[in-house]
């Protein structure tokens, strides 16, 4: 007993720091849906649309697939004239996108002919979505296809702020950029990112960040960036021997 | 500013810090990591440096000298030789203090806490790392087995098998056929086998460029795909070939006798057969009873077993969600880990998981193109929130860039492994 009770209680306090992360950023939960409640949200959309091993088209087309795929694009449906216009503009079928049909069809696409009121819900869109998710490509499988969960603006409580300037904060931030970046500061193939004076280490992340800077890997990672946990990097690498 | 945040910094640490230590009633807290590959090696590395000593650390893969199997294709096509891939641990020991133990683990106690060694020690653990990497599942492709490996190689896990299968391509008779039994999902590495068919087809433009490369794959489309397509058409126009499963892919066996394959009843002689048959965990998860199916559940914050909280699981051996088992996403896995385990242990800080992947593939000569994608923990799964990948028609200096970006990253990523 005394050897289980300090790790159920770190357990705990990890559980609670996520806690405190959460209760700042709006419920991890709302993240995704629910696939199993999206199923039931699904019942809404089968009087026209089926998905799965063994869809076809009815009403409307068949829904395998469809997240990544450009709007009106499936063979053998017959589109409205709206759903074409969209699709010669461009428009491609992702969790934002979707998400936008789903609460008010006609605000996306006037004149589609989906003639559904929308789900004012929000859990229900992320739900059904959720559940839709499943019949299209897997990340794990196909990492290029496209994402299954609404990437947030991490917006971290005070709590966790106020330790941006901690070492531990900025070490284990800065061991994400270590797997390709070399802490003794070797630059063949990649940068070298030590020593860089702090300010211009910032605003180069700041420029990943609003996509100034063209590079997909380093957008991407400063992407997820707050202006603290910048300069929390900053700070580190600046230091680093 | 700075001195608020220090004195606030303070106080969170003392409130988040103090219940947290381990009462550890025989010292030092141990962890036991089991392999030494991407997971293992970080997770191993990551703990040791970042406790400085508070957390006695024991790494324990069979082999000496590790091939990590991210670059094995560049060996097969002839870009690297196979010692450029190798590394051994000695770092690890030396630097951090790891104890290296060279054997294989074959059980674990759960109640006890401990490993069990085939050379017949005994390892005590507070916390367990599984980072085993993947193992076959028996009859995935009918006539096939791990006795059959040296006639119709797997090469998917480098080493000796990448030596074999490169001879093997080297031994061809003019014009003769390369084979490859695609793996089904999920799996290692997924750009990994069409990474391969290009690196053979450029070895092959070499030395015997009449010959062909037939793929039979079970998946109706594959990473990176349109990339592969184009870079397949351009640079080996009429060399491969694809069988999927509208042709008969998921209907294939092999006789290794014969060198044979059988693609829904038709029979094909082949020169060279790489069998990349279905994945599982690596059989210690199975060995711990932390898999369901064929893989590991793990909790998306911590990286920790679903079904045992002492042990974490790492890499392809791990079922977390969206991201690809490759050994970039091992080592990202590794480090939320270490920092989970060393938390739970000498209760220093745990910041919330963040998680990322890269996979950078080679075509031709200075061809190099990647995929990647950014991950958040929620209560559920592992999940994607943004990704990108190379476009199709970009231009030569771009490709060449990307290529020279995957040398760099594999020296980051090897010095983040092994020290």
């Amino acid at each position: 007993m005394r050897a289980a009770e300090p790790r159920r209680l770190g357990a705990v306090i990890v559980a609670s720091f996520m806690g405190l992360a959460a209760s700042a950023t709006g419920a991890l939960a709302e993240l995704q849906g629910n696939p199993e409640d999206g199923a039931v949200v699904f019942q809404k959309c089968k009087g026209c649309h089926q998905v799965g091993p063994e869809a076809q088209h009815r009403i409307g087309p068949h829904l395998n697939g469809i997240f990544g795929a450009t709007a009106g694009r499936h063979e053998g449906f017959a589109y409205s004239k709206a759903m074409q216009r969209a699709s010669a503009d461009g428009l491609t079928w992702d969790l934002g996108t979707l998400d936008a049909y789903l609460e008010n069809p006609r605000a996306l696409i006037t004149g589609t002919r989906m003639s559904f009121r929308g789900l004012p819900d929000e859990q229900d869109r992320h739900d059904v979505l959720a559940y839709l998710r499943q019949f299209s490509d897997s990340p794990r499988d196909i990492p290029e296809a496209v994402p299954s969960a609404f990437a947030r603006e991490v917006d971290l409580p005070p709590e966790v702020l106020a330790i941006v300037g901690d070492r531990d904060y900025g070490a284990y931030l800065a061991s994400e950029c270590l797997t390709c970046h070399q802490s003794d500061g070797s630059d063949a193939g990649i940068p070298s990112i030590t020593r860089w004076p702090t300010e211009d280490f910032v605003v180069a992340m700041h420029a990943y960040k609003r996509q100034i800077r063209p590079h997909p890997v380093m957008q991407m990672m400063a992407g997820r960036l707050t202006d603290e946990e910048i300069a929390a990097l900053a700070a580190y690498f600046q230091d680093l021997d | 500013m700075t001195l608020n945040r220090r004195r606030f910094l303070g106080a969170t640490a003392a409130t988040l810090a103090a219940p947290m230590v381990q009462a550890a009633s025989h010292g030092r807290a141990r962890v036991v990591v089991i392999g030494g590959g991407a997971g293992g090696a970080t997770a191993a590395r990551y703990i040791a440096k970042d406790s400085q000593g508070e957390i006695d650390v024991t790494l324990v893969e069979p082999t000496r000298m590790y091939y990590t199997c991210f670059f094995s294709n560049l060996y097969l096509g002839g870009f690297r030789e196979l010692s450029s891939i190798g590394h051994s641990y000695g770092t690890l020991a030396a630097d951090y203090g790891v104890n290296v133990v060279h054997d294989w683990a074959v059980g674990v106690d759960r109640d006890a806490r401990s490993v069990s060694l085939a050379g017949g020690a005994t390892l005590p653990y507070d916390r367990l790392i599984l980072s085993p990497g993947i193992d076959f599942v028996d009859g995935s492709v009918p006539g096939w087995d791990i006795s059959a490996q040296n006639a119709m190689p797997h090469a998917y896990k480098a080493g000796s098998q990448s030596e074999l299968l490169r001879a093997q391509i080297e031994a061809m008779p003019e014009g003769g056929t390369f084979a490859m039994i695609a793996p089904p999902n999920p799996y290692r590495c997924p750009p990994g086998p069409y990474e391969r068919v290009s690196m053979v087809a450029h070895l092959l433009k070499g030395i015997n460029p009449t010959a062909k490369i037939l793929i039979v794959d079970p998946k109706e489309k594959f990473s990176k795909q349109a990339l592969f397509e184009e870079g397949w058409g351009a640079h080996y126009p009429g060399m491969v070939e694809r069988i999927g499963p509208d042709f008969g892919g998921t209907n294939v066996s092999v006789d290794p006798m014969a060198m044979t394959i059988d693609i829904d009843g038709a029979v094909e002689q082949v020169d060279v057969c790489n069998v990349i048959p279905a994945m599982k965990a690596g059989r210690i998860c199975e060995i711990a009873g932390v898999t369901d199916g064929n893989w590991a559940p793990v909790n998306p914050h911590t990286m920790q077993s679903r079904a045992e909280e002492n042990i974490f699981v790492l890499g392809d051996a791990s079922a977390q969600g969206d991201m690809p088992k490759s050994g970039f996403s091992a080592n990202s896995q590794a480090k939320v880990a270490a920092m989970a385990v060393r938390g739970a242990l000498t209760g220093s800080k745990v910041f919330p998981a963040k998680y990322s992947n890269t996979c950078w593939s080679l075509i031709d000569t200075d061809d190099g193109v990647k995929v990647g994608a950014a991950y958040e923990a929620t209560d559920e799964k592992i999940s994607s929130v943004s990704s990108f990948v190379s476009q199709t028609g970009e231009d030569a200096a771009l490709r060449k860039a990307t290529y020279e970006e995957s040398l760099g990253w594999y020296a980051g990523i090897t010095s983040d492994m092994f020290g």
